[in-house]
């Protein structure tokens, strides 16, 4: 961690120096983030990680303001079409009762802030920026009534809040000097790969006074990454291999045992 | 020890899953079943997705029956014909298994349809053999003999056209029967992910009427070949066979079969059968469990 620390340190102020006489032609403050790595390589060993988000608020004329600002980092991952299915009982037995088809629900959603959201924007711009799990914006498709529809994605959000895959932390964000900020947000294992998006927001007297995002590549890597696209692309082969790696450990192991 | 499994998108814990595999192969050498009827449900309550465990059991399943089919070939103990008409069927089973699969899977019943198949198949299977391995061990014990059954097709199979004879069962009858025994088998072999020698047994004695000689073996033959089928099968379908998994599963299961199979020379046959059925009606009241009590997690995202 310790080199991470140093690290983080010297890019911030290289980004300080570099970005200051920018910012002091402007009005609103601006915001200089960046993340811990930009490309995470899901390998043989990987349990997750750990994504720090951090960076500098730049105000004009390097002068800080009276009030203090807040800062909402937010990780969002792939969006894409799902089906959410909701079990009930159905002649004595648990069964898909319910299905929910959401066309665009985050498959990674995690956000993080200095305070409670509810705190800093009111809920019309909270839902604008889609601060918040309650503010996600999932697209449901094909479902009549609104009453099913709030339960079921409260189910969704239930669901993958235990699973990690969605996220929520009011004190997540530690602001330091008024300037430094940096949160920790926690990537689990079961992550499918794509784009992610690190987004931080800088907001003051319930407005975003500045917006920011990096990009995460979430990728499978060598043996992982091969074995993922076989088994997507190349069917037989892929199916093949399966085939002889089971007979060679069954024929291999018998004939072990016979000659002992 | 974390690995991560890059079909089934998670990381488990690689001891655990080689441990899991090595006592499914120790049932499977000590009772001479493929144990995929253990695997597949055990891997889902791990957290593995139905799908990924029902493919890569069915893996497993062929590397656990390879040396079984070996010996019994060796011997003599496999109805070569019989065994191809079998594998036939099984391998149109798991094509149409393929269908079924997609189809309950986009009206989201498969996990349903899963737990109903084990409660109903395992709980039948595991009664009959319970009762069956009951009246023996009271016959031991009165120190009469049970009576021999007399060797007979069901009425059903003879009544099919066609008639073809298979010398090593001592049958003439019509291959439809075993085709279509095979083709229901391969069926269950792709979705459940079971080699279906439970089933398969069974069927042969009472249903075909083979000669008891030729039946282990036979049905063996069989689950090798129509498992690798559904490999193939599920690789160029659903993609779900994880190699990794599998590979782990292997890794404990091939030892232990050899473990049991030792073991299983040294034990009295109706105490084993009598075991066996035991564990079957445990997993078959465990699905049963799931499927009657609110499960812990109502929903599901595909």
């Amino acid at each position: 961690m310790m080199w991470r620390g140093i690290g983080m340190a010297g890019a911030m102020m290289a980004a300080l120096c570099a970005a200051a006489p920018v910012a002091a032609d402007q009005q609103d403050p601006r915001l200089v983030p960046d993340v811990s790595s930009r490309n995470i390589e899901i390998q043989y060993s990987f349990t997750g990680e750990e994504l720090l988000l951090f960076g500098a608020i730049l105000y004009p004329d390097q002068r800080l303001p009276d009030d203090r600002a807040d800062i909402v980092v937010v990780l969002k991952g792939p969006v894409r079409p799902m089906v959410l299915r909701e079990k009930s009982r159905v002649a004595g037995i648990w069964v898909n009762a319910q299905s929910l088809r959401l066309r665009s629900a985050p498959a990674y959603y995690a956000i993080g802030s200095s305070r409670p959201i509810d705190k800093l924007v009111d809920e019309r711009t909270a839902a604008i920026f889609e601060l918040g799990l309650s503010n996600l914006s999932m697209s449901p498709t094909g479902f009549g009534e609104a009453e099913n529809l709030g339960r079921m994605e409260a189910g969704l959000i239930d669901l993958y809040k235990r699973l990690g895959l969605y996220y929520e932390n009011s004190s997540a964000v530690e602001i330091s000097e008024g300037v430094l900020y940096r949160a920790r947000l926690a990537v689990p294992a079961r992550v499918p790969e794509g784009t992610y998006r690190a987004e931080t927001f800088l907001i003051s007297k319930g407005r975003v006074l500045a917006v920011a995002s990096r990009d995460v590549e979430i990728r499978k890597a060598g043996f992982e990454r091969f074995v993922a696209e076989s088994a997507e692309e190349n069917g037989f082969l892929y199916g093949l291999s399966a085939v002889a790696l089971s007979l060679v450990m069954g024929f291999g192991a018998s004939a072990l045992f016979r000659r002992r | 020890m974390d690995l991560y499994l890059p079909v089934a998108n998670l990381s488990v814990n690689a001891l655990v899953i080689i441990m899991l595999g090595g006592g499914v192969g120790l049932l499977s050498g000590m009772f001479g079943v493929g144990g995929g009827f253990l695997t597949t449900p055990l891997l889902i309550f791990y957290g593995i997705p139905p799908t990924v465990a029902a493919a890569s059991a069915a893996t497993q399943v062929t590397g656990a029956s390879v040396s079984g089919v070996m010996a019994h070939l060796e011997r003599g103990g496999v109805d070569l014909r019989m065994g191809g008409i079998l594998v036939v069927g099984g391998i149109i089973g798991s094509m149409l298994g393929a269908l079924i699969f997609e189809l309950l899977a986009s009206v989201g019943q498969i996990d349903t349809a899963i737990a109903i198949l084990y409660v109903v198949l395992l709980g039948s299977v595991g009664s009959l053999m319970a009762k069956e391995a009951w009246g023996v061990f009271r016959a031991n014990k009165a120190g009469v003999p049970p009576p021999a059954r007399k060797r007979r097709h069901h009425p059903l199979v003879a009544s099919l056209p066609l008639r073809w004879r298979f010398y090593r069962s001592g049958l003439y009858i019509s291959p439809l029967a075993p085709l279509i025994l095979g083709a229901v088998v391969g069926i269950l072999t792709m979705l459940l992910g079971v080699g279906g020698g439970f089933i398969m047994v069974p069927a042969m004695l009472y249903l075909l009427g083979m000669s008891t000689q030729v039946v282990v073996g036979t049905s063996l033959y069989q689950i090798l070949f129509v498992t690798i089928a559904t490999t193939m099968v599920h690789s160029m379908t659903t993609g779900a066979v994880d190699i990794v998994l599998a590979g782990l599963l292997l890794l404990g299961s091939v030892v232990g079969a050899q473990i049991g199979a030792r073991f299983a020379q040294r034990a009295k046959p109706e105490y084993l059968r009598m075991a066996l059925a035991a564990v079957v009606l445990l997993v078959a009241l465990q699905m049963a469990v799931g499927l009657f009590i609110r499960p812990a997690e109502i929903y599901t995202v595909q």
